[in-house]
């Protein structure tokens, strides 16, 4: 329960505010400058809050009434919330989903074409202390849907899911069986039915949205390892010897890679020589004099990386059904893709060498 | 802002309003007027032309100006009769631009709004629900009591709409009803009402419903108006499934309140609970996380608990995985759960491995946490990363890792040997803040295991010239005088210190007497300068009351008697321990019952930082002068001085040679010095770090234990 939301720019002023109960000054603002709304700002920018003050005001009160949250569906909102100056003979009118218990899908959805995408992207986190063990590895995965299917289909969604196959005594129909630690659905899939028999069962929105994420702990091999030797020479120089070694299968190909090796602030610009397999050896003038004791920033090294069609934990989509009451057909497009996370190498100390070397 | 609970929830919809917003504007992107234009001369007069003016457009511009306004802070209540004009049109966006303007001025213009009520009755008339549930919704909102007789009729008949969104929108102006004047809703049969409604066959309405009873509920005096029987859980659980995100949260909470018959029962609510484990929205898990921890206090069978136990683990591994500010709520609502149930993230250390790109909050949570879970299987895993913390540059959270493995140390007498290497290791790197730090860790490490690791004291003397904190000062002389018959040079670093006694810190002075008392009485022959000059600078030349008490009591216990003096001043000490539970078990279990709230991220009870609905802004500004009152009462130091004063003026000070003839009317044994135990929980407390207290476990040690504390204070 709230008592009054706020939205301020970025000095903390007030740009828009609705207050519920009048049971806090108005000046408790200023307690929560720092708290509030960062997320709000990152995205939206003061000007267009400026210029839209009259649609977040309805948006607030449609979301909010008397500090509890009502509903804060996209799609439905729009639906009866918009700028178009209504006119007198078509009044809008709250749309059937606000209060039902489809509060997510509208009815009457035609397309001439049914069609649904899936995207399985896992995202992989690792943290690697400076001896190279891993400390840490873990895989997000999240399955987008976009769904262009009309009426009110009722879709069922089978995962190579371990727990499942357990408690069914059958086995998956390719592939071997995932156990996801935890799982997380859209409001749309009916929770209670999948604690019973791990059913995915679910009425989609229309059109994009994220229909659920998982998470699971890997004890596979960090896809992408990078190695780093350091040598500094009296402070005055340093460098780097950076291995990187694709742990993947031969057919996969990972794109878009990015290593990032953290290097001193004052490093000058790269002298690259050229190394071949991946082997990279760099040396940098660091020019600013400093105390030695002095302890350094020690950021990590990361890795961005894209691989497609490859799943780090295996999962599969062994089917997608749709039923509506209409009959219609429709297929389901599935793609695959691992991608960096919270990707974390951290750097080993660097070899304090204090002789001088001829470059 | 947030005046109570869920505070995630608060999170959660911020950032979906933000992508609401984002998403709806994107599809909006008209350029228009720019309403927030500096004013010019007169401008209400210009607003007030536009208002009355005979365009339908003119006027919704004007009205978006006073709203525009309105918004940056200037005062517009001037317009109330000509913006009230505007509301009967059949424009939905101006009809709510005025109901918006309505709402802030009314109370401004009391009079003026019952010239609205016309309009709003006849507006809960109208056949589009939209606008219907719109003027009840309003109507709730303009706080003033004079509409309050004119709302009860359309309020009733809103309550029996036909449509759901209509019904839903007036449970919740029940609630706003009951605010203003509970008589009212009872005598009107409202209340009765919105408790039948919990049976709806819509779920958004029985959501709105339980809000609105658990609010009234909770501001009656009675707390009977929302009691939940047989058929109503029943109606509960269904709905729970049904409604949206918010509804769930709502009858979360309800459920949450509600004492199951036995322990069967218990475990059938907690069977339909679990499933929402599953939801993508963070408050609706903890919520559920909640309404398990409570009902676990219920459930007999030990083998449910297990499971529950080994269910709600990853939805909390997974709430870590969100944003920062997320992350920060759920590991505040963790630290609790861990207290109750430490073994319910037992095998799960790793997850709170620090990031190099976590906002310090987060670490520092987590490594709170990590002390939590510290045991001897991961102790090693533990002190590798704490190691690593210590190198890193945020001096705070450097600091913080370092006290870690002390209190690791603490915990885990096992590991301490290997705890104490790391603290030699991080000495070794002559970092100065992360050597001072140490050093006073090892100090609690000594008083916890005395004599163990007298082996790295010279390690730690070698590094006398770089401490210039108090606390790591008077921590290594705490060590020199404790083991001065083990150091050679002791007098002589004794010495250096009384040499600047008077830039000294309070805190070192104090330590800088005790110690060279102790050395005194360990080595007597060489040491008696020392501890002559010492008690004679503390008793004459120093003007802290605290100090110049303890060196006449060491002073006047040395002269009658020094063997008494001797079994005072090196009694063994009582030991000290990691404090597990830093919150009281009633606090804690108050905090239980409001996880996922504000106060489960406070760490405090919701009333100390709670106003009561309208009365609310009142004691929200009085608790916070009485908070500052308190804070100044309990600062330490100053009751310390207080009560030294006093004790001071008990004492006969008329002449300072005179000690020899007082003393006989002072204790010569320790048993007599009977201070009270309050005061010297309040001195170790100074003196200590925050997480050790001193446990004493026999009461008949108690009273020598107190007097021994009292001279030794560490």
């Amino acid at each position: 329960m709230a008592s009054a939301v706020f939205v301020l720019d970025l000095k903390g002023k007030v740009l828009i505010s609705r207050n519920y109960r009048g049971d806090i000054p108005m000046s408790a603002v200023e307690k929560f400058m720092p708290l509030v709304f960062t997320e709000y700002f990152k995205e939206l920018e003061e000007e267009s809050i400026r210029d839209n003050f009259v649609i977040i005001y309805e948006l607030l009160d449609e979301m909010m009434d008397f500090g509890y949250p009502q509903t804060t569906e996209t799609k439905i909102l729009q639906e009866y919330i918009t700028q178009e100056s209504h006119k007198l003979e078509i009044q809008v009118r709250p749309p059937m989903a606000v209060t039902n218990a489809v509060s997510w899908r509208s009815e009457g959805i035609k397309y001439r074409k049914n069609e649904v995408f899936l995207d399985v992207i896992e995202s992989v986190n690792l943290l690697v202390n400076a001896n190279g063990n891993v400390l840490r590895s873990e895989i997000l995965g999240i399955i987008k849907m976009k769904c262009y299917l009309s009426g009110m289909p009722e879709l069922r969604l089978g995962l190579n899911d371990k727990v499942m196959f357990e408690s069914t005594g059958r086995s998956p129909s390719r592939g071997k069986a995932i156990e996801m630690e935890d799982v997380k659905f859209h409001q749309c899939v009916r929770l209670s039915r999948f604690e019973n028999d791990r059913t995915i069962s679910f009425i989609p929105p229309d059109g994009e949205f994220e229909l659920m994420s998982y998470r699971l702990n890997t004890q596979v091999k960090p896809l992408i390892w990078v190695e780093a030797i350091v040598e500094s020479y009296a402070g005055s120089r340093i460098e780097y010897m950076i291995k990187a070694k694709a742990q993947f299968k031969r057919r996969s190909t990972a794109n878009n890679v990015e290593i990032y090796v953290p290097v001193p602030d004052d490093a000058d610009t790269p002298k690259f020589r050229g190394g071949k397999e991946f082997l990279m050896r760099a040396h940098f003038g660091l020019p600013s004099v400093k105390n030695v004791d002095d302890p350094d920033k020690k950021p990590p090294i990361a890795v961005k990386f894209e691989i497609p069609y490859f799943t780090t934990s295996g999962i599969q989509v062994q089917y997608l059904k749709i039923v509506e009451k209409s009959g219609y057909q429709a297929l389901p497009l599935v793609r695959y893709i691992t991608q960096n996370g919270d990707y974390q190498l951290r750097l080993p100390e660097s070899n304090k060498n204090n002789k001088m070397t001829p470059i | 802002m947030m005046n109570s609970d869920s505070s995630l929830s608060i999170k959660d919809s911020t950032y979906a309003v933000s992508t609401v917003v984002k998403s709806i504007m994107t599809d909006f992107r008209i350029s228009r007027p720019n309403f927030f234009s500096t004013p010019k001369k007169g401008e209400n007069y210009e607003l007030r032309a536009d208002l009355n003016s005979e365009y339908r457009d003119r006027r919704k511009d004007a009205i978006k100006k006073v709203i525009a306004n309105m918004t940056v802070g200037k005062d517009v209540s001037g317009l109330f009769p000509d913006v009230l004009k505007n509301m009967q049109t059949d424009d939905l966006e101006q009809k709510k631009l005025v109901y918006l303007y309505l709402m802030n001025y009314a109370k401004t213009q009391p009079e003026l709004v019952i010239l609205a009520v016309n309009t709003f009755v006849k507006d809960t008339d109208d056949s589009n629900p939209l606008i219907r549930s719109l003027a009840i919704r309003t109507m709730g909102c303009i706080r003033v009591e004079k509409i309050i007789d004119y709302l009860c009729e359309p309020l009733r008949k809103c309550l029996r709409d036909e449509n759901p969104y209509v019904r839903k929108t007036a449970a919740i102006c029940v609630a706003k009803l009951y605010d203003l004047s509970p008589n009212l809703a009872i005598d009107n049969g409202f209340v009765s009402t919105l408790q039948d409604m919990v049976s709806d066959a819509n779920p958004m309405v029985v959501a709105n419903a339980v809000t609105a009873l658990a609010e009234i509920n909770e501001t009656s005096s009675t707390k009977d108006i929302f009691i939940i029987n047989a058929p109503t859980l029943t109606k509960l659980l269904v709905a729970l499934n049904e409604c949206t995100e918010w509804g769930r949260i709502a009858i979360l909470a309800a459920l949450a309140e509600y004492k199951p018959a036995d322990s069967k029962e218990a475990e059938h609510i907690v069977e339909r609970v679990v499933p929402q484990f599953q939801h993508v929205n963070g408050s609706v898990v903890l919520s559920a996380i909640k309404v398990i921890m409570i009902y676990m206090r219920s459930i007999k069978n030990d083998e449910a608990i297990r499971q529950l136990v080994r269910k709600m683990a990853p939805p909390l591994v997974t709430l870590l995985a969100s944003a920062p500010e997320v992350q920060y709520v759920a590991l505040r609502n963790i630290n609790i759960i861990l207290q109750k149930r430490p073994e319910i993230l037992a095998n799960e250390m790793r997850v709170f491995f620090c990031k190099y790109n976590d906002p310090p909050y987060v670490k520092l949570e987590k490594l709170e946490i990590m002390i939590k879970l510290a045991n001897e299987r991961n102790i090693d895993q533990l002190l590798s990363e704490l190691k690593e913390y210590a190198s890193e540059v945020d001096v705070d959270f450097v600091r913080k890792s370092v006290r870690a493995i002390g209190q690791c140390a603490i915990k885990i007498s096992e590991a301490s040997e290997r705890c104490v290497n790391v603290l030699l290791d991080l000495i070794n790197t002559k970092v100065n803040y992360v050597v001072q730090e140490a050093i006073v860790v090892i100090k609690d490490i000594f008083r916890k295991y005395p004599h163990k690791y007298e082996g790295i004291i010279p390690t730690l003397c070698q590094n006398l010239d770089a401490l210039d904190e108090p606390e790591a000062k008077a921590s290594l002389i705490w060590i020199i005088g404790e083991y001065a018959e083990r150091i050679e040079n002791a007098d002589e670093l004794i010495l250096t210190f009384l040499d600047t006694f008077h830039d000294e810190n309070f805190q070192v002075q104090l330590q800088l007497v005790t110690a060279s008392v102790k050395l005194f009485l360990k080595k007597p022959q060489s040491a008696q300068n020392i501890v002559q000059r010492s008690l004679q600078i503390a008793t004459s030349e120093c003007d802290n009351p605290d100090i110049r008490d303890r060196a006449y009591i060491y002073w006047r216990l040395l002269s009658t008697d020094p063997q008494a003096a001797k079994a005072v001043v090196l009694s063994d000490k009582p030991p000290i321990s990691v404090q597990s539970n830093a919150i009281s078990s009633s606090l804690l279990e108050e905090l239980i019952s409001n996880i996922s709230t504000l106060a489960s991220v406070y760490h405090k009870p919701p009333e100390t930082f709670l106003g009561r609905g309208r009365f609310g802004a009142d004691a929200v500004q009085r608790r916070a002068i009485e908070e500052q009152e308190e804070a100044s009462r309990e600062s330490p130091i100053q009751a310390q001085t207080k009560t030294n004063i006093e004790n001071l003026l008990d004492l006969d000070f008329s002449d300072t040679n005179t000690v020899n003839s007082t003393t006989s009317s002072l204790p010569s044994s320790s048993k007599s010095i009977t201070q009270p135990t309050a005061n010297v929980d309040d001195l170790l407390d100074l003196f200590n770090d925050n997480t050790i207290t001193s446990t004493q476990s026999s009461s008949n040690i108690q009273n020598n234990s107190v007097s021994n504390d009292l001279v030794n204070l560490f």
